[in-house]
Protein backbone atom coordinates (compact mmCIF):
# COMPACT_ATOMS: atom_id res chain seq x y z
CA UNK A 1 0.00 0.00 0.00
CA UNK A 2 1.17 3.51 -0.72
CA UNK A 3 2.35 5.88 1.93
CA UNK A 4 0.00 7.76 4.21
CA UNK A 5 2.34 10.78 4.29
CA UNK A 6 0.96 14.19 3.44
CA UNK A 7 1.62 15.05 -0.20
CA UNK A 8 3.95 17.92 -1.02
CA UNK A 9 2.01 20.53 -2.94
CA UNK A 10 3.13 22.56 -5.94
CA UNK A 11 4.15 25.54 -3.81
CA UNK A 12 6.26 23.32 -1.52
CA UNK A 13 3.78 23.45 1.37
CA UNK A 14 1.55 20.75 2.80
CA UNK A 15 -1.50 22.93 3.44
CA UNK A 16 -4.36 23.89 1.19
CA UNK A 17 -6.14 27.26 1.30
CA UNK A 18 -7.32 27.71 4.89
CA UNK A 19 -10.74 28.63 6.33
CA UNK A 20 -11.55 32.34 6.19
CA UNK A 21 -9.98 32.76 2.73
CA UNK A 22 -12.19 33.90 -0.13
CA UNK A 23 -12.67 30.88 -2.38
CA UNK A 24 -11.08 31.70 -5.76
CA UNK A 25 -13.79 31.85 -8.41
CA UNK A 26 -13.48 29.68 -11.52
CA UNK A 27 -15.32 28.71 -14.66
CA UNK A 28 -14.57 25.22 -15.97
CA UNK A 29 -15.86 22.80 -18.55
CA UNK A 30 -17.72 19.87 -17.04
CA UNK A 31 -19.24 16.53 -17.91
CA UNK A 32 -22.50 18.42 -18.42
CA UNK A 33 -23.14 20.40 -21.59
CA UNK A 34 -22.25 23.73 -20.07
CA UNK A 35 -19.34 25.26 -18.17
CA UNK A 36 -19.76 25.71 -14.42
CA UNK A 37 -18.67 28.66 -12.28
CA UNK A 38 -18.33 28.74 -8.53
CA UNK A 39 -20.27 32.02 -8.41
CA UNK A 40 -23.31 30.21 -9.88
CA UNK A 41 -23.75 28.71 -6.42
CA UNK A 42 -23.62 31.92 -4.39
CA UNK A 43 -26.20 31.64 -1.60
CA UNK A 44 -25.57 27.92 -1.10
CA UNK A 45 -22.79 26.02 0.63
CA UNK A 46 -20.56 24.34 -1.96
CA UNK A 47 -18.46 21.23 -1.41
CA UNK A 48 -15.37 21.15 -3.64
CA UNK A 49 -13.84 17.71 -4.03
CA UNK A 50 -10.39 17.84 -5.66
CA UNK A 51 -9.20 14.36 -6.58
CA UNK A 52 -6.28 12.98 -8.62
CA UNK A 53 -7.97 11.10 -11.45
CA UNK A 54 -11.10 9.53 -12.85
CA UNK A 55 -11.08 5.70 -12.83
CA UNK A 56 -8.42 5.21 -10.14
CA UNK A 57 -9.71 2.85 -7.43
CA UNK A 58 -9.47 5.19 -4.46
CA UNK A 59 -11.19 8.14 -6.17
CA UNK A 60 -13.86 5.86 -7.46
CA UNK A 61 -14.86 4.74 -4.00
CA UNK A 62 -14.65 8.26 -2.65
CA UNK A 63 -16.99 9.69 -5.27
CA UNK A 64 -19.33 6.68 -5.02
CA UNK A 65 -19.75 7.34 -1.32
CA UNK A 66 -20.48 11.04 -1.89
CA UNK A 67 -22.92 10.13 -4.65
CA UNK A 68 -24.74 7.83 -2.27
CA UNK A 69 -25.17 10.49 0.40
CA UNK A 70 -26.27 13.37 -1.84
CA UNK A 71 -29.58 13.58 0.08
CA UNK A 72 -27.59 14.34 3.24
CA UNK A 73 -25.76 17.18 1.50
CA UNK A 74 -29.05 18.44 0.11
CA UNK A 75 -30.43 18.67 3.63
CA UNK A 76 -27.92 21.48 4.06
CA UNK A 77 -28.88 22.96 0.67
CA UNK A 78 -25.31 22.26 -0.40
CA UNK A 79 -23.99 21.64 -3.90
CA UNK A 80 -21.08 19.28 -4.57
CA UNK A 81 -18.57 19.60 -7.40
CA UNK A 82 -15.79 17.16 -8.26
CA UNK A 83 -12.60 18.60 -9.80
CA UNK A 84 -9.66 16.88 -11.46
CA UNK A 85 -7.36 17.52 -14.41
CA UNK A 86 -9.21 14.98 -16.56
CA UNK A 87 -10.85 16.29 -19.74
CA UNK A 88 -14.61 16.67 -20.02
CA UNK A 89 -15.05 13.61 -22.24
CA UNK A 90 -13.22 11.49 -19.72
CA UNK A 91 -15.42 12.96 -16.98
CA UNK A 92 -18.49 12.24 -19.05
CA UNK A 93 -17.62 8.56 -19.55
CA UNK A 94 -16.68 8.18 -15.89
CA UNK A 95 -19.80 9.91 -14.54
CA UNK A 96 -22.02 7.82 -16.81
CA UNK A 97 -20.31 4.57 -15.85
CA UNK A 98 -20.61 5.30 -12.12
CA UNK A 99 -24.05 6.91 -12.25
CA UNK A 100 -22.68 10.04 -10.62
CA UNK A 101 -25.39 12.60 -9.97
CA UNK A 102 -23.16 15.62 -9.39
CA UNK A 103 -20.95 17.54 -11.86
CA UNK A 104 -17.29 16.76 -12.52
CA UNK A 105 -15.23 19.77 -13.57
CA UNK A 106 -12.17 19.70 -15.82
CA UNK A 107 -9.21 21.64 -14.47
CA UNK A 108 -7.69 20.92 -17.85
CA UNK A 109 -6.66 24.15 -19.57
CA UNK A 110 -4.46 25.65 -18.37
CA UNK A 111 -3.83 22.37 -16.63
CA UNK A 112 -4.39 22.44 -12.89
CA UNK A 113 -4.78 26.23 -12.71
CA UNK A 114 -7.76 26.14 -10.35
CA UNK A 115 -6.18 23.41 -8.22
CA UNK A 116 -3.08 25.61 -7.90
CA UNK A 117 -5.20 28.56 -6.75
CA UNK A 118 -6.60 26.38 -3.97
CA UNK A 119 -3.07 25.10 -3.24
CA UNK A 120 -4.35 21.64 -4.08
CA UNK A 121 -2.05 20.70 -6.95
CA UNK A 122 0.81 18.20 -6.88
CA UNK A 123 3.25 19.24 -9.59
CA UNK A 124 5.37 16.08 -9.51
CA UNK A 125 2.29 14.01 -10.27
CA UNK A 126 0.62 16.58 -12.50
CA UNK A 127 -2.68 16.02 -10.73
CA UNK A 128 -4.91 17.65 -8.19
CA UNK A 129 -4.33 16.65 -4.60
CA UNK A 130 -7.00 14.81 -2.68
CA UNK A 131 -8.46 17.88 -0.99
CA UNK A 132 -11.85 18.94 0.29
CA UNK A 133 -13.32 22.41 0.76
CA UNK A 134 -16.63 23.58 2.12
CA UNK A 135 -17.35 27.07 0.79
CA UNK A 136 -19.98 29.11 2.64
CA UNK A 137 -22.94 30.81 0.92
CA UNK A 138 -20.97 34.09 0.72
CA UNK A 139 -18.06 32.44 -1.06
CA UNK A 140 -15.59 32.10 1.81
CA UNK A 141 -13.84 28.86 2.66
CA UNK A 142 -15.40 27.52 5.85
CA UNK A 143 -13.42 24.29 6.10
CA UNK A 144 -10.62 22.68 4.16
CA UNK A 145 -8.82 19.37 4.37
CA UNK A 146 -5.87 17.81 2.59
CA UNK A 147 -5.83 14.02 2.65
CA UNK A 148 -2.81 11.79 2.23
CA UNK A 149 -2.98 10.86 -1.46
CA UNK A 150 -3.61 7.15 -0.85
CA UNK A 151 -6.20 7.70 1.84
CA UNK A 152 -9.72 8.29 0.76
CA UNK A 153 -11.44 10.85 3.01
CA UNK A 154 -14.97 9.83 3.91
CA UNK A 155 -17.85 12.27 4.19
CA UNK A 156 -17.77 12.73 7.94
CA UNK A 157 -15.55 15.83 7.79
CA UNK A 158 -17.76 17.42 5.13
CA UNK A 159 -20.95 16.72 7.08
CA UNK A 160 -19.46 18.06 10.29
CA UNK A 161 -18.39 21.24 8.47
CA UNK A 162 -21.85 21.67 6.90
CA UNK A 163 -23.46 21.20 10.31
CA UNK A 164 -21.09 23.73 11.81
CA UNK A 165 -21.86 26.18 9.01
CA UNK A 166 -25.62 25.71 9.47
CA UNK A 167 -25.29 26.47 13.18
CA UNK A 168 -23.12 29.52 12.55
CA UNK A 169 -25.71 31.07 10.19
CA UNK B 1 -15.27 27.18 15.34
CA UNK B 2 -16.14 24.16 17.43
CA UNK B 3 -14.21 20.93 17.10
CA UNK B 4 -15.33 18.99 14.10
CA UNK B 5 -16.15 15.34 14.52
CA UNK B 6 -14.08 14.02 11.70
CA UNK B 7 -11.57 11.82 13.39
CA UNK B 8 -12.66 8.52 11.82
CA UNK B 9 -13.77 6.79 15.00
CA UNK B 10 -16.63 4.36 15.03
CA UNK B 11 -20.00 5.86 16.04
CA UNK B 12 -21.96 4.27 17.55
CA UNK B 13 -19.51 1.83 19.12
CA UNK B 14 -20.22 -1.88 18.80
CA UNK B 15 -23.33 -2.67 20.82
CA UNK B 16 -25.95 -5.35 21.44
CA UNK B 17 -27.77 -4.50 18.18
CA UNK B 18 -24.73 -5.49 16.11
CA UNK B 19 -24.09 -8.78 14.36
CA UNK B 20 -21.11 -10.16 16.24
CA UNK B 21 -18.99 -13.29 15.87
CA UNK B 22 -16.53 -14.12 18.65
CA UNK B 23 -16.38 -13.67 22.40
CA UNK B 24 -17.49 -10.43 24.03
CA UNK B 25 -14.29 -10.41 26.10
CA UNK B 26 -12.01 -10.50 23.04
CA UNK B 27 -9.33 -7.77 23.17
CA UNK B 28 -9.80 -6.98 19.47
CA UNK B 29 -12.96 -5.93 17.69
CA UNK B 30 -12.80 -5.82 13.90
CA UNK B 31 -15.74 -4.09 12.24
CA UNK B 32 -16.42 -4.32 8.52
CA UNK B 33 -18.73 -1.98 6.65
CA UNK B 34 -19.60 -3.99 3.59
CA UNK B 35 -21.81 -4.32 0.53
CA UNK B 36 -22.88 -7.80 -0.63
CA UNK B 37 -22.56 -6.82 -4.30
CA UNK B 38 -19.16 -5.13 -3.97
CA UNK B 39 -16.42 -7.25 -5.61
CA UNK B 40 -13.79 -5.98 -3.16
CA UNK B 41 -15.95 -7.10 -0.24
CA UNK B 42 -16.23 -10.43 -2.05
CA UNK B 43 -12.43 -10.60 -2.15
CA UNK B 44 -12.25 -9.69 1.53
CA UNK B 45 -14.72 -12.42 2.53
CA UNK B 46 -12.34 -15.44 2.45
CA UNK B 47 -9.52 -13.25 3.79
CA UNK B 48 -11.61 -12.40 6.85
CA UNK B 49 -12.41 -16.08 7.40
CA UNK B 50 -8.69 -16.77 7.39
CA UNK B 51 -7.97 -13.87 9.74
CA UNK B 52 -10.70 -15.05 12.12
CA UNK B 53 -9.22 -18.56 12.17
CA UNK B 54 -5.74 -17.18 12.77
CA UNK B 55 -6.58 -14.73 15.57
CA UNK B 56 -9.18 -17.04 17.13
CA UNK B 57 -10.83 -16.05 20.39
CA UNK B 58 -8.76 -12.89 20.67
CA UNK B 59 -11.02 -11.23 18.13
CA UNK B 60 -14.68 -10.51 17.57
CA UNK B 61 -15.88 -9.68 14.11
CA UNK B 62 -18.76 -7.32 13.43
CA UNK B 63 -20.52 -6.72 10.11
CA UNK B 64 -22.42 -3.53 9.30
CA UNK B 65 -24.17 -2.67 6.03
CA UNK B 66 -22.92 -0.03 3.62
CA UNK B 67 -24.74 -0.70 0.33
CA UNK B 68 -23.64 1.58 -2.52
CA UNK B 69 -26.95 1.36 -4.29
CA UNK B 70 -26.16 3.61 -7.28
CA UNK B 71 -23.43 1.29 -8.50
CA UNK B 72 -24.73 -1.95 -6.95
CA UNK B 73 -28.43 -2.27 -7.69
CA UNK B 74 -28.80 -5.55 -5.75
CA UNK B 75 -26.92 -4.48 -2.64
CA UNK B 76 -29.80 -2.96 -0.70
CA UNK B 77 -32.16 -5.92 -0.99
CA UNK B 78 -29.30 -8.31 -0.24
CA UNK B 79 -28.60 -6.38 2.97
CA UNK B 80 -32.29 -6.55 3.87
CA UNK B 81 -32.22 -10.30 3.13
CA UNK B 82 -29.37 -10.76 5.59
CA UNK B 83 -31.41 -8.90 8.21
CA UNK B 84 -34.52 -10.92 7.42
CA UNK B 85 -32.46 -14.08 7.90
CA UNK B 86 -31.02 -12.54 11.07
CA UNK B 87 -34.53 -12.13 12.45
CA UNK B 88 -34.78 -15.92 12.18
CA UNK B 89 -31.38 -16.47 13.75
CA UNK B 90 -29.44 -17.03 10.52
CA UNK B 91 -27.70 -13.71 9.82
CA UNK B 92 -24.19 -15.11 9.44
CA UNK B 93 -25.33 -18.07 7.38
CA UNK B 94 -27.03 -15.69 4.94
CA UNK B 95 -24.05 -13.31 5.04
CA UNK B 96 -21.82 -16.19 3.90
CA UNK B 97 -24.18 -17.39 1.17
CA UNK B 98 -24.53 -13.86 -0.23
CA UNK B 99 -20.78 -13.33 -0.43
CA UNK B 100 -20.35 -16.76 -1.99
CA UNK B 101 -22.97 -15.94 -4.64
CA UNK B 102 -22.37 -12.28 -5.40
CA UNK B 103 -23.45 -12.62 -9.02
CA UNK B 104 -26.80 -14.14 -8.10
CA UNK B 105 -28.62 -11.64 -5.94
CA UNK B 106 -31.97 -11.35 -7.70
CA UNK B 107 -35.09 -11.72 -5.52
CA UNK B 108 -35.68 -15.38 -6.57
CA UNK B 109 -32.05 -16.14 -5.66
CA UNK B 110 -32.53 -14.62 -2.21
CA UNK B 111 -35.65 -16.69 -1.70
CA UNK B 112 -33.78 -19.79 -2.80
CA UNK B 113 -31.07 -19.09 -0.18
CA UNK B 114 -33.74 -18.62 2.47
CA UNK B 115 -35.16 -22.02 1.56
CA UNK B 116 -31.70 -23.57 1.70
CA UNK B 117 -31.24 -22.20 5.22
CA UNK B 118 -34.57 -23.64 6.30
CA UNK B 119 -36.10 -20.24 7.00
CA UNK B 120 -39.80 -19.50 7.18
CA UNK B 121 -39.94 -18.29 3.58
CA UNK B 122 -43.32 -16.57 3.91
CA UNK B 123 -42.03 -14.43 6.69
CA UNK B 124 -38.77 -13.85 4.78
CA UNK B 125 -40.57 -12.82 1.57
CA UNK B 126 -42.90 -10.51 3.46
CA UNK B 127 -39.93 -8.80 5.10
CA UNK B 128 -38.32 -8.17 1.71
CA UNK B 129 -41.55 -7.09 0.00
CA UNK B 130 -42.35 -4.56 2.72
CA UNK B 131 -38.73 -3.49 3.24
CA UNK B 132 -39.16 -3.62 6.99
CA UNK B 133 -35.39 -3.81 7.47
CA UNK B 134 -34.62 -0.86 5.18
CA UNK B 135 -34.51 1.66 8.07
CA UNK B 136 -32.11 -0.63 9.92
CA UNK B 137 -29.80 -0.91 6.88
CA UNK B 138 -29.99 2.89 6.49
CA UNK B 139 -29.01 3.27 10.14
CA UNK B 140 -25.91 1.18 9.50
CA UNK B 141 -25.14 3.20 6.41
CA UNK B 142 -25.42 6.55 8.19
CA UNK B 143 -23.34 5.32 11.12
CA UNK B 144 -20.71 4.45 8.52
CA UNK B 145 -20.92 7.89 6.92
CA UNK B 146 -20.43 9.59 10.28
CA UNK B 147 -17.59 7.25 11.21
CA UNK B 148 -15.59 8.04 8.07
CA UNK B 149 -16.41 5.03 5.91
CA UNK B 150 -14.91 5.90 2.55
CA UNK B 151 -15.77 2.97 0.34
CA UNK B 152 -16.34 -0.73 0.71
CA UNK B 153 -15.01 -2.58 2.51
CA UNK B 154 -13.96 -0.19 5.29
CA UNK B 155 -12.57 -1.70 8.47
CA UNK B 156 -12.33 -0.40 12.03
CA UNK B 157 -9.99 -1.99 14.54
CA UNK B 158 -11.05 -1.28 18.11
CA UNK B 159 -13.05 1.69 16.88
CA UNK B 160 -10.37 3.33 14.71
CA UNK B 161 -10.56 3.34 10.92
CA UNK B 162 -7.95 1.07 9.39
CA UNK B 163 -6.48 2.67 6.26
CA UNK B 164 -3.81 0.14 5.34
CA UNK B 165 -3.92 -2.82 3.00
CA UNK B 166 -6.35 -5.59 3.95
CA UNK B 167 -4.67 -8.62 2.47
CA UNK B 168 -4.55 -11.41 5.08
CA UNK B 169 -0.92 -10.85 6.03
CA UNK B 170 -1.26 -7.08 6.56
CA UNK B 171 -4.48 -7.47 8.48
CA UNK B 172 -3.07 -10.21 10.71
CA UNK B 173 0.04 -8.12 11.36
CA UNK B 174 -2.04 -5.10 12.30
CA UNK B 175 -4.25 -7.15 14.62
CA UNK B 176 -1.30 -8.90 16.24
CA UNK B 177 0.28 -5.53 16.79
CA UNK B 178 -2.83 -4.49 18.73
CA UNK B 179 -2.53 -7.68 20.80
CA UNK B 180 1.21 -7.34 21.39
CA UNK B 181 2.19 -3.72 20.68
CA UNK B 182 5.79 -4.26 21.82
CA UNK B 183 6.58 -7.00 19.37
Amino acid sequence: MTSNAQPLLADGTTTVLPPGTTAPDFTLQSNLDHPISLRDYRGHPVILVFYPADWSPVCTDQLAVYNEILPEFQRYDAAILGLSVDGKWCHRAFATDRHLDFPLLSDFEPKGAVSRHYRAYISGDGTSARALFVVDPEGKIHWSYLSPIAVNPGANGILAALEDLAQAH
Amino acid sequence: MRTLLSDNTLVPPVNEHDHIQGPETAPITLVEYGDFECPYCGQAYPILKRVQRHIGDNMRFVYRHFPLTRIHPHAELAAEAAEAAGAQGKFWEMHDILFENQNNLEPPDLLHYATRLGLDTNRFSRALATHIYAPYVREHFMSGVHSGVNGTPTFFINGERYDESWDAESLINALEHVLLPDR
